[in-house]
């Protein structure tokens, strides 16, 4: 082979690996004027499927025609880095999270400030929405999304395993531990407790535990807080509890969907998870469990029971859309009171009070998680992770405790290395 | 119509009237036929190789983080610094990049020369088994990793419920600190071996059959003719079937990401270094870094390339 041709398999080579950030710049619109078609992006979510449904009634009612565009999680936020950093018009609503990537793509310039449209219609009636939702839709004190679907950690557990250990429902954390540790002992099959355990994962649905002991991942002054007496109890307590009294041959890589899985094939007691994902644990097709599962408040660590109350995703306008009027126009239809209850009925909590309000609300949802839902969204915290601009290197560095700790490792120190990482991390965030 | 003239022509024309633009194009044109001919493939390179490539290498010098967009600074080499002196993801991601494919090199290529030496003489059911034997090449690799990852899940996954059969304590497979990369490679042998089977096949079929039969005639052993003779005569074959695959093999993103997601795993256990600029660009939207890795990688594969060539030619001479 001659070595022309070695260079030019190492540069195609090199330019499939490359074309990762190879992002052109420009982009922006050429035509200024309202298009017809509102171009939507959304993730494959419960929520989706209710707005997919009811999207003819839109167009009717609006004359508007919306262009659909629908993506799993990950592939929707590699979407948003290409091209939104390109400036591309091609979407004018886009379904984001506003914990995970509010801040960035603020900072960016992505969403367009929505304030004086929010607040401009009393009919649909921004006031209507928590508080803590609105916080994280909040940028600098501009509105840059309209909160769409909310979560609270509450306890998944199954009812007969605990009645065949004569167990109450866990109230603290020290009982959830013994209870655990009752039922493993009991059924050798079956873990006491599960939760998701991926270093970065795991960090949402730690936060909840962290904040239960008294601790949270930063401090008032924006100082990292990861290594603080309450943090280190909260990292042992929780990765020992799956390092004890957790599946056999545990993986340290678990998501929700991995540790459903383990709870919904009747392989775990216990299990700490975002409510707005119970259909998968009632749902007969899903579960196999679904008419054991019971649900109840987090147990309350020595703070008390301090689950996060976020919004999980939002709906936001994308800058270089021509078409942010009509854009705002879906959007206030998509989040009105009617379709929020709609959704909501369908199994999503919404972050509208009159929705939790009305007996309607919560009709459909399983008495003992209607009330824990109704505890969680008074005793919560408005976030699930650090609050910073490059969430998934923050997760990374506060997850490296959680991981050790499951492993067997010194929590506390591994919490001492993280906290100098994490201070690190923060510092170069400010400059 | 302008008519396309030999270039010897040109001259004539001037004589009399004064040349229109066509006449001038067809005779630029004409001169200039090799460049033109060749304009769209250069321009296609251009646009799809070279740009992506000068762009990088731009990106790779500046500070450029969060967005593309966003003002940067030019800052040099700094970005290659504190890559080259990154002893936590770097250098263990290039490690794993090296070993992942040597490993996976060598099994394949074994693997492969086996098969396509029990496949070379022709048998009964040779179809079948050709078929068989190349179903993993036609799936999809991201279809392939989620396929492993559920048969190698810990708890409910159906290998260690077979190893369990035979009484053998369930591993931990992918989940594993240590044993997640060699079980990715196991993925990547069992997906691309039939690969190097088709290729080295079609070496061992175009060989010539006299030399094997003048040695059995000398009383040479199966194992003496395979080592002396058809092993020496297949080695310019073995080394395009290392170059193509290998380039592949450093390159794999797909499995590694279908198993073990962002970060290559919890302890970044299956971090290569395209698994790793992944990360840096779509997670931590740190786009100056990345491009200096990947221009690292880029380098990488082309020494690699450049070794394996020069091995080549020696071995065709």
């Amino acid at each position: 082979m001659k070595r022309r041709s070695v260079v030019k398999y190492a540069a195609v080579a090199a330019a499939l690996s490359l074309g990762l950030t190879a992002c052109t710049g420009g982009g922006g619109s050429s035509d200024a004027k309202e298009s017809g078609t509102v171009r939507v992006t959304l993730a494959n979510h419960v929520w989706t499927e209710g707005i997919k449904a009811a999207i003819p009634e839109f167009e009717k009612s609006s004359g508007l025609k919306v262009e659909l565009t629908q993506l799993g999680e990950d592939q929707l936020s590699d979407q948003y880095n290409v091209k939104l950093n390109a400036g591309s018009d091609e979407i004018d609503v886009m379904m984001y999270r506003p914990l995970q990537e509010g801040k960035a793509f603020a900072k960016n310039g992505y969403l367009a400030d929505l304030t004086d449209k929010v607040s401009s219609d009393s009919g649909w009636d921004w006031k209507d929405y928590q508080e803590g939702p609105v916080k994280a839709t909040t940028v600098d004190g501009k509105v840059v999304g309209v909160p769409i679907i909310t979560e609270r950690e509450v306890l998944y557990y199954r009812k007969d395993l605990l009645q065949a250990a004569g167990l109450q429902v866990p109230k603290t954390m020290e009982e959830l531990e013994a209870a655990s540790k009752a039922i493993k002992a009991a059924n050798p099959e079956v873990a006491g407790f599960v939760a998701r355990t991926g270093k970065s994962a795991a960090v949402t649905q730690f936060s909840s535990f962290l904040y239960s002991f008294g601790g949270d991942f930063t401090d008032s002054s924006g100082k990292s807080t990861v290594n603080s007496d309450a943090a280190k109890k909260a990292y042992a307590y929780y990765g020992g509890l799956i390092k004890n009294y957790g599946p056999a041959n545990v993986s340290t890589d678990m998501s929700w969907p991995e540790a459903m899985a383990i709870f919904t094939q009747g392989k775990a007691a216990f299990y700490t998870e975002a409510d707005s994902l119970y259909k998968n644990a009632t749902d007969p097709a899903k579960s196999k469990v679904a008419d054991t599962v019971g649900f109840a408040p987090l147990p309350a660590g020595p703070a008390g029971s301090k689950p996060y109350n976020i919004p999980s995703w939002g709906l936001a306008v994308n800058e270089a859309s021509s078409n942010q009027d009509n854009a705002w126009k879906f959007i206030q239809w998509a989040t009105s009171k009617d379709r929020t209850l709609a959704a909501q009925k369908a199994g999503v909590p919404g972050p509208r009070a009159s929705v939790w309000s009305n007996a309607e609300g919560t009709s459909t949802y399983p008495k003992d998680l209607a009330d824990a839902i109704a505890v969680s969204a008074k005793n919560g915290v408005g976030h699930d992770r650090p609050e910073v601009v490059t969430v998934g290197k923050a997760r990374e560095i506060v997850g490296e405790p959680i991981v050790a700790s499951i492993t067997g490792a010194d929590a506390s120190s591994a919490a001492d290395s993280a906290h100098e990482s994490f201070q690190k991390f923060l510092d170069s965030e400010k400059k | 119509m302008s008519v396309m003239n030999a270039p010897g022509s040109a001259p004539a024309r001037s004589a009399g009237r004064p040349p229109s633009m066509g006449g001038n194009f067809s005779t630029w044109a004409n001169r200039h036929r090799k460049w033109l001919f060749a304009a769209p493939a250069m321009i296609f390179v251009g646009v799809l190789i070279v740009f992506p490539l000068a762009w990088t290498l731009y990106l790779s010098l500046t500070d450029s983080q969060g967005s593309v967009r966003a003002k940067t600074d030019f800052i040099g080499l700094e970005n290659y610094l504190t890559v080259l002196t990154d002893t936590e993801r770097f250098w263990p991601a290039v490690g794993r990049t090296l070993s992942f494919t040597g490993v996976a090199l060598v099994c394949e290529v074994v693997l492969g020369m086996g098969i396509a030496l029990l496949l070379w003489r022709p048998f009964r059911g040779e179809k079948w088994v050709r078929v068989a034997i190349l179903l993993p090449l036609v799936a999809t690799p991201v279809a392939v990793g989620m396929m492993w990852r559920l048969i190698f899940d810990p708890n409910i996954g159906f290998a260690n419920q077979l190893l369990g059969m035979v009484g053998i304590p369930p591993q931990p497979w992918l989940s594993g600190q240590d044993t997640a990369l060699g079980t990715t490679i196991f993925m990547d042998v069992w997906q691309w071996t039939p690969m190097v089977v088709l290729i080295l096949l079609a070496g061992l079929t175009s060989l010539s059959d006299e030399p094997d039969e003048a040695a059995r005639v000398d009383g040479a052993n199966s194992f003496q003719r395979f080592f002396l003779i058809t092993l020496p005569l297949m080695m310019p074959t073995v080394v395009v079937a290392i170059l193509l695959r290998g380039i592949d093999a450093l390159k794999t993103f797909d499995i590694l990401y279908a198993t073990k997601g962002k970060g290559g795993g919890s302890f970044h256990e299956v971090e290569t270094l395209n698994v790793y600029a992944y990360g840096l660009s779509f997670d931590y939207n740190q786009y100056g870094l990345s491009s200096a890795v990947l221009i690292l990688f880029f380098m990488i594969i082309i020494g690699s390339m450049w070794l394996l060539t020069m091995r080549k030619k020696a071995v065709s001479k």
